[in-house]
């Protein structure tokens, strides 16, 4: 690390952050940090902001009004400065069509004073098969663990990553998981953007929640989680609801509790996880001659806790 | 947060290369993209020694007034400034409208490699291919009986890199320009074409002077200036300032149009 860079601090911060397309407003007075040596997740559904607000931090864009720091400087002024220690992994392309995968990882290399072996990297992300494969005739998962390499070429002390495991297999996405884990323990800071609740649960020490260019939650996976409600139930029954049916549930359980509908035959209740809900819930359900499918009990997920905030489920 | 033992695989050492490497690294990259590319070969040198050769063999039908200079003489010049053309215009278009596509300058742009440093690389990449390109058709246009003018080699020799420098600066510029404003589609589709139309009708692979009553609007078109500058060159000896003056103008129009225009996404 450079003499001269503030080695403390948080590795990102994002004040106020304003960012317009036109009229349409894409971030709107969003505040953030993060903590170096942590992984964190930002996460929401699609045009929430994620990118932008990513891409405002990479140097690409200048905060229509707000301030954005990242290792300490100006991601818009001091982009010379800040771009050889920072890895970016984009949502999608940035390599020529006909530019095989090492060679475009050799050349990305190439612009680095240090880079890492891209033999040992290339073998990591199971790139070894395909390293003459012009980039076109990739496959989709193929040229996400390119993205990434060419992210983690130069030995950045920060990374942002975008959407890292989309259109990746499951095991891809294990393998992915693990790597970006083993950044964290080297000291790399990550930053990643998901719609998948479980890879922001899986891997975040830190989980900042974003819809409609707004911060609506932020803490670790545990606390949001947990938050102020213990329980959750989810109820699926047969034959759709009757109408009316969420409001006369929530007179039913008293004004502890949130009921949302998920969709025609499913509910979601959160409150006291004492056993009186549960029986509320099952006697509401004979009184109105519905017939429960399932009635499930259990911690709060992370997509609990968005449906909670935004009463809209997170669509990957 | 404790210092990650130095052994690990991923510990941060942070570092741009020094930027000749880069720009070194870059010109390399996109050289040999160019030259990888069918449809570009085709365009660099392809067209060009058909147009040479056809030419030559039918020079005598088609009864072109040549000013008592023999075919080949004439032709050659002009077809080395169809390759120009056909690179610095039209393969610089097709190639930055598809890198805008891909992504590729964006992700360019989050690399060490600073802006001026890609432009840079751009450019050698860009004078090497012109370079290959320009080699290759001297050797063809010599075995089909090419002589040059050997009357002043160094006016001949300054005046014919000072021609391809500026059309290359011209060409180029105005590429660019409608790269960052159009789709790649569009680009592909409009640079094609106009290459076409300018080396049908607009005076670089014959003199200017050919085309009758249309040629005192044709000699202001940029193809029209570098093939009459390489012709003045090579079949004359001479230096034709107004040809160059019009490249330069058309390099200072392209440049600021792309400067005022040109998005990296």
């Amino acid at each position: 690390m450079p003499a001269d860079s503030p080695a403390h601090g948080p590795a990102v911060e994002v004040e106020d952050l304003v960012m317009r397309y036109g009229d349409k407003v894409a971030v709107d007075g969003l505040s953030l940090r993060v903590e170096r040596g942590t992984i964190t997740a930002v996460l929401g559904p699609n045009g929430a902001g994620k990118t932008t607000t990513l891409e405002t931090c990479e140097g690409y864009r200048r905060p229509r009004s707000g301030t954005v720091r990242v290792l300490g400087l100006d991601p818009h002024a001091d982009r010379r400065e800040l771009l050889p220690r920072i890895g970016v992994m984009l949502q999608a392309g940035g390599a020529w069509s006909g530019v095989r995968a090492m060679e475009m990882l050799d050349h990305v290399a190439s612009l680095h004073a240090h880079p890492l072996d891209t033999a040992m990297l290339s073998d990591r992300l199971g790139l070894g098969e395909c390293g003459r494969t012009p980039y076109r005739r990739l496959s989709g998962g193929q040229q996400q663990r390119l993205g990434l390499a060419m992210a983690l070429v130069g030995r950045p002390e920060l990374v942002f990553v975008d959407e890292p495991t989309a259109g990746m297999d499951p095991q891809a996405r294990r393998a992915t998981w693990e790597l970006l884990e083993e950044l964290r323990r080297d000291g790399v800071t990550v930053v990643l953007t998901t719609h998948h609740m479980d890879e922001a649960e899986h891997l975040a020490d830190t989980i900042h929640i974003i819809d409609h260019g707004r911060l609506i939650a932020s803490g670790s996976p545990t606390e949001l989680t947990s938050g102020g409600r213990s329980a959750t139930i989810r109820l699926v029954v047969t034959r759709p609801f009757p109408d009316g049916a969420p409001e006369s549930l929530r007179t039913a359980l008293g004004p502890h509790t949130e009921v949302t509908q998920l969709d025609a035959v499913s509910m979601l209740i959160t409150g006291p996880a004492d056993g009186s809900t549960l029986g509320t819930v099952s006697a509401w359900c004979e009184r109105h001659d519905v017939l429960p499918e399932s009635l499930s009990l259990g911690r709060r997920t992370l997509e609990d806790v968005f449906l909670e905030l935004t009463g809209r489920e997170l669509v990957g | 947060m404790s210092s990650p033992p130095p052994t690990s695989t991923f510990a941060p050492r942070p570092g741009a290369a020094p930027l000749h490497r880069q720009v070194a690294a870059q010109a390399r990259m996109e050289s040999r993209l160019m030259l990888r590319n069918g449809e570009q070969l085709l365009l660099a040198i392809v067209i060009p020694v058909i147009v040479l050769v056809g030419g030559v063999a039918g020079a005598d039908r088609l009864g072109l007034d040549l000013e008592g200079h023999r075919a080949v003489d004439v032709l050659t010049p002009g077809v080395l400034a169809l390759a120009v053309m056909s690179t610095a215009f039209t393969s610089v278009a097709i190639a930055t409208g598809f890198e805008r596509r891909y992504g590729v300058i964006k992700r360019l742009g989050a690399s060490p490699l600073p802006r001026h440093g890609l432009l840079l690389g751009k450019v050698l990449a860009l004078l090497n291919v012109v370079a290959l390109q320009l080699v290759s058709l001297v050797v063809v246009g010599l075995l089909l009986g090419w002589r040059p003018t050997l009357e002043h080699p160094a006016v001949s020799l300054a005046s014919a890199v000072l021609a391809v420098a500026a059309g290359t600066w011209a060409f180029a510029s105005l590429g660019l320009f409608v790269a960052g404003v159009l789709r790649a589609e569009a680009v592909l589709a409009l640079a094609n074409l106009v290459y076409l139309l300018l080396m049908a009708g607009g005076g670089v692979v014959l003199p200017t002077s050919s085309y009758g009553a249309a040629s005192g609007a044709i000699q202001w078109l940029p193809s029209a200036a570098l093939g009459d500058a390489m012709r003045s060159a090579l079949v004359d000896a001479h230096l034709d300032a107004t040809a160059l003056l019009v490249l330069i103008a058309w390099g200072v129009v392209g440049t600021l149009l792309t400067a005022r225009t040109f998005t990296w996404e």
